[in-house]
């Protein structure tokens, strides 16, 4: 479904995301994990189109889509959750919604697909006709999921879903995820929360200084003692596996 | 000062605060979606402005309607040639592209129609006055009053009503986002622009109604002061950029009506002392988007 291949991203002349592969299949989970500022958010950032690449290559359902403008990847079935949610505050709930199926025309379907979700999120049935900008973090991350959801997108981009959310809260957002996935939705899903993540996940990538220094299936990253000290807290009774890591020049 | 002065006060304060709304609303809308601050805004109102005094032959309704025309696509013709090629680039390259663009046009009215200005009525209806008690009224400043509400009302309604509407909003509010969503940008600039053309056009009509003059800079005083009204209001708010120009409106003929005669000719500086007070108290001006505040 999505193949990326040797990505390399500079902010000016610092060099972000440097030589990044990987891919997702289709009906697959995959996450991006990785410390503050590993270049996880710039790497989707790059797949979106937000930010330019300055080398490698995209391809989205085997069309190259590298450099492709945001809104036109959102036709070719890519949807992104953006990090800190992004819904519009100023507009209601329904208008949120209405503008995640921009590219859709089909506006009976629409409209069908919009009460279906409000009745599986009541909270924002509730608040229908209210500025969004008063619901909570998690129902402001049910909205963006919402919203993402409503372009019928063959793949679901979610940056960092669990940021600034209660436990109680992240684990819902979990648990739609899981929902969604069971209904066959392809997502890629970039986290902090680097437990929360790869359990979830069906294959999970590490990041690190702009660079893929580990990727494996839940099972083998939880199995790889250096991930589970560095990113779980924990060094298992039979560490002794130690992680390759390069730091940027 | 009595009541009949206060009443006329009323009156011309109404009725400056609209075309000053009708600025500033032109500009608000650039500035929400593209962060730019469009002075050449003042250009759209000079080539509305010699349209109309241009086809001084053609039926009124005609000249009208070509003048918006003309004046939208001037506006689109504009984000196209000179806004489009720098978009996204900082908010002073666009400032100075549209100084730029500004000086441009306001030149090459000289180099076509010469420097001198060019005199011409819209409408002697809008000349005429009518009585309420001692009160008198131009019909131009009914007719101004009136066409700002409709304006304002159907610009609400476009903007709440219709999809690119809710997209100009979502543009406006979070450009990034909204492209994202799959909010396509060109069309929702180019409609941003074709709006303020039209918001000119108007603005264009009612000053050359006013004047009777047109000259190549008629519409750079009014722009500057619809400037000050949307930072007033709070730059990228439109309800904010229409109340900072009633307001500014209202302020300006209270000073000219209150102030004693000696002090009149410094009422601008009056005005911009009291501008200055309220940004002061209220640095993001009146009404804040979250657009903005997250700019600050």
């Amino acid at each position: 479904m999505l193949r990326v291949d040797d990505l390399v991203v500079r902010y000016g002349r610092v060099p972000a995301v440097q030589g990044v592969s990987f891919s997702v299949a289709e009906g697959e989970a995959v996450a991006i994990v990785g410390p503050n500022g590993a270049g996880k958010t710039t790497t989707l950032s790059a797949i979106v189109g937000v930010v330019p690449a300055a080398e490698g290559v995209v391809r989205l359902g085997g069309v190259e889509v590298t450099g492709w403008a945001p809104e036109r990847l959102v036709r070719h079935g890519l949807s992104l959750v953006p990090e800190g949610r992004h819904i519009f505050a100023t507009l209601t709930v329904i208008e949120n919604l209405r503008l995640g199926a921009t590219v859709r025309s089909d506006r009976a379907a629409v409209q069908t697909e919009i009460d279906a979700l409000l009745e599986r999120f009541p909270a924002l049935g509730r608040l229908r006709r209210q500025s969004a900008g008063k619901l909570s973090g998690g129902e402001q991350q049910q909205l963006a999921i919402a919203r993402a959801l409503l372009s019928r997108p063959r793949m679901l981009v979610l940056d960092e879903p669990s940021l600034g959310l209660a436990p109680l809260v992240i684990d819902q957002v979990f648990e739609l995820l899981g929902e969604l996935r069971g209904r066959g939705v392809t997502i890629l899903l970039v986290e902090q929360n680097a437990a929360r993540a790869v359990l979830f996940a069906d294959r999970s990538y590490v990041l690190r200084s702009g660079r893929v220094v580990l990727d494996g299936t839940s099972a083998e990253l939880l199995g790889h003692a250096d991930f589970v000290s560095s990113y779980l807290g924990v060094v298992p009774a039979d560490a002794g596996v130690v992680l390759p890591v390069e730091e940027a020049p | 000062m009595n009541g009949t002065l206060i009443m006329q006060s009323v009156v011309d304060a109404i009725s400056l605060g609209s075309l000053y709304a009708l600025f500033a609303l032109g500009i608000a809308l650039i500035f929400g979606i593209l962060q730019l601050i469009n002075f050449a805004h003042s250009e759209l109102v000079m080539v509305g402005a010699f349209a109309l005094v241009l086809m001084n032959d053609v039926p009124l309704w005609l000249r009208i309607l070509s003048m918006i025309c003309i004046v939208v696509v001037t506006a689109v013709v504009m984000e196209r040639i000179a806004f489009r090629p720098v978009r996204g680039a900082n908010p002073a390259t666009l400032l100075i592209t549209s100084f730029a663009v500004s000086y441009l046009l306001q030149n090459l009215a000289i180099l076509i129609l010469g420097p001198e200005p060019r005199s011409g009525s819209v409408s002697t209806f809008l000349d005429e006055s009518f009585q309420v008690g001692d009160i008198v009224i131009l019909h131009l400043d009914v007719v101004t009053v009136v066409v700002t509400i409709a304006l304002l009302v159907g610009l609400a309604l476009f903007l709440t009503r219709t999809a690119i509407g809710v997209q100009m909003r979502a543009a406006a509010e979070d450009f990034r986002t909204a492209r994202l969503v799959g909010v396509r940008a060109n069309r929702v600039i180019a409609t941003a622009f074709a709006i303020s053309g039209l918001l000119a056009a108007i603005a264009a009509l009612l000053l050359t109604a006013q004047a009777g003059v047109v000259t190549n800079t008629i519409g750079v005083n009014v722009v500057l002061l619809a400037f000050v009204a949307t930072i007033l209001g709070g730059m990228g708010s439109l309800g904010g950029a229409v109340l900072g120009g009633f307001l500014l409106g209202v302020v300006s003929v209270t000073l000219q009506a209150s102030l004693p005669l000696e002090l009149r000719s410094y009422r601008d500086a009056f005005l911009f002392a009291a501008v200055f007070l309220v940004l002061v108290i209220r640095p993001d001006g009146l009404i804040v988007t979250r657009a903005q505040r997250g700019r600050v």
